[in-house]
């Protein structure tokens, strides 16, 4: 099957980001943990991607606030997570 | 900043928060509710199926006013190969009931709704609120929480943490741990959109009446996990969501699983045509029993998914989340009335009602069951569903072959995969989780 765009699909949803505030933070690494690796596939937004250096980089802005990525990679210091502040974020019409 | 004091303030809107306020609103408390979505239901996602009862309770009459889709006249449980599904399907007229026992609903009009009745009996809600910490004083009792906005602590005497599966608050306050990989399910869903006639007619249903599909097997590709095809009044939710822990190891992505659900040969002609309109995702508490953290301490409880208070066998989450929260209301409201302070010990009321109630019943009773889907997860997701869509298809072939050489070749392939002592072991392990 040829690989899904998630990005159509987030295309549908609708979004108040807060510019300049991303609630989901990257920790400088050199080399990235094995969960930090996973969470390139496991990221149901597409959130997280691997650079041309090998690190992996997050852009928040299409989350939808599952808590995943918390539940593998904060405990381990990879990542610092966060909701989104009142209001802003992902605003599910239906859910 | 608010200056006043409350008797106590909820976090969260969702079905354990609004249940939560709703009672201790109606028997007088005052109540102070905080939400971080732009309104209640704004952030939350279910599949979902609303069990009447559990809400009866709460709000006698809401058939007259809630937004509810459809109610469910038949389930269907499917067991998923590649190309075949083999079928339990239940349909009765005795769901057309003056008083219908489960329907679905759509969460984010659910919970506006749940939040407004809520309001109505006296609950202050304010919305697009963050909590961002719980406050506690120097011996530690929760005494009030502090949010996004400006000002400074909120006090009440005592908190309700409904804050959903995540559960940041309470584990940053070091209340309970953060949850484990393998006690959370990952899930996707989409909303697909079809004119009522076509949902009516393509689900075989006439007026409001509704069917949900629940699918397991090849589908999650090994995996602890499950996909569910429900029926709304213009729209069909479909979803599908695997454990945390299995998905952390594997190659797939949650959307790729998803589109592979949606078209497997027996679930694409149900979605024909559909225009899609939102793509949510969502954890779901599958700890079970085993995992639930303390429920009580000195000013505050915790409800709902936040406690992992969820019955992942039989997909209920929001009816635990609802009673736990009509509970933990009732059980302030007991310890308010006797003029006590909302110490561990008062409230752990609570948790007496709790106990004596269907939710850590049915939770006791799959205690074992997490952990066997998970570690059976090869065989339960893959061998036995492939097993069967062979035997079933053999069965039905007709071709000549003399049936009893059919039974034998179908046992053949059983005993093949799993060896007798495997097959045994499954069933015997798979009965005592059960029972
Ligand atoms: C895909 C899917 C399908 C499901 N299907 C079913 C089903 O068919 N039937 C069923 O019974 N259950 C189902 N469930 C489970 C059900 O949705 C949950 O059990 C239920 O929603 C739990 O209610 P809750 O109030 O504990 O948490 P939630 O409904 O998640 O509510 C938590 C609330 O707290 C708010 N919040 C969180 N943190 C903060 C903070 N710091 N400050 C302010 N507000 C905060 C959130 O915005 C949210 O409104 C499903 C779940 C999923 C994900
Ligand atoms: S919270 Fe969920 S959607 Fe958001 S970045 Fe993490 S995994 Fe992706």
């Amino acid at each position: 099957m040829a690989a899904t765009r998630v990005e159509e699909k987030l295309y549908q949803n609708r979004y108040l980001v807060d510019a300049g505030r991303p609630h989901i933070k990257i920790n400088a690494h050199t080399k990235p943990s094995d969960n930090l690796l996973a969470m390139t596939k496991l990221c149901p937004a597409g959130c997280y991607a691997e650079n041309s250096a090998g690190q992996v980089e997050i852009t928040a802005d299409g989350c939808l606030e599952c808590g995943t990525c918390r539940i593998l990679c904060e405990s381990s210091g990879d990542i610092v997570w966060n909701y989104p502040r009142g209001g802003y974020g992902v605003l599910f019409k239906f859910g | 900043m608010i200056d006043e004091k409350f008797d106590a303030i909820v976090i969260g809107a969702g079905m354990a928060g609004n249940a939560a306020a709703y009672t201790m609103a109606s028997r007088g408390l005052k109540v102070l509710q905080l939400e971080r979505g732009e309104y209640p239901g704004s952030k939350n996602v279910q599949g979902g199926i609303l069990y009447a009862d559990m809400l009866e309770k709460i709000i006698p009459n809401f058939r007259e006013e809630a937004p509810l889709e459809r109610h469910l006249v038949e389930q269907r449980f499917w067991m998923m190969t590649d190309r075949s599904h083999t079928a339990l399907q239940y349909r009765s007229d005795d769901f057309n009931e003056e008083k219908p026992n489960r329907y679905t609903i759509i969460r984010s009009q659910f919970d506006r709704w749940f939040s407004r009745e809520a309001q109505s009996k006296g609950a202050i809600v304010i919305s697009e609120t963050t909590v961002t910490e719980l406050v506690s004083d120097a011996y530690g009792k929760v005494i009030g929480v502090l949010t996004d906005r400006r000002g400074g602590t909120i006090f009440a005497d005592v908190v309700v943490i409904a804050e959903g599966v995540n559960g940041l608050l309470g584990t940053r306050a070091g209340l309970r741990e953060a949850p484990k990989a393998e006690h959370v399910a990952l899930a996707v869903k989409e909303m697909h959109f079809l004119p009522r006639e076509t949902i009516e007619s393509r689900f075989n249903l006439v007026g409001d009446e509704g069917v949900v599909i629940e699918a397991a097997g090849t589908i999650s590709k090994g995996m602890t996990g499950m996909g569910f095809v429900y029926t709304n009044k213009e729209s069909v939710s479909v979803g599908l969501g695997c454990l945390v822990s299995d998905f952390a190891g594997a190659s797939e992505t949650p959307y790729g699983l998803l589109e592979a659900f949606k078209s497997h040969p027996s679930i694409k002609p149900l979605l024909e045509g559909s225009e899609v309109k939102e793509y949510a995702a969502h954890l779901i508490p599958e700890g079970g029993y085993k995992a639930i953290p303390e429920l009580v301490g000195d000013g505050w409880v915790v409800v709902g998914d936040a406690a992992q208070l969820n019955n992942a066998i039989h997909r209920e989450g929001s009816n635990l989340a609802m009673t736990s929260g009509r509970l933990a209301a009732e059980a302030i409201f007991q310890v308010k009335s006797r003029r006590e302070p909302m110490t561990k010990q008062n409230l752990s009321l609570y948790k007496k009602y709790l106990e004596e109630s269907f939710v850590m019943k049915d939770l006791k009773k799959y205690k074992d069951m997490p952990e066997l889907l998970h570690t059976q997860a090869k065989n339960y997701f893959l061998a036995y569903p492939a097993l069967l869509s062979n035997a079933m298809e053999n069965y039905l072939r007709v071709d000549g072959t003399p049936k009893i050489e059919k039974e034998k070749a179908s046992v053949r392939a059983f005993v093949k995969e799993r060896k007798w002592t495997g097959l045994f072991g499954d069933a015997v392990r798979l009965a005592r989780a059960w029972r």
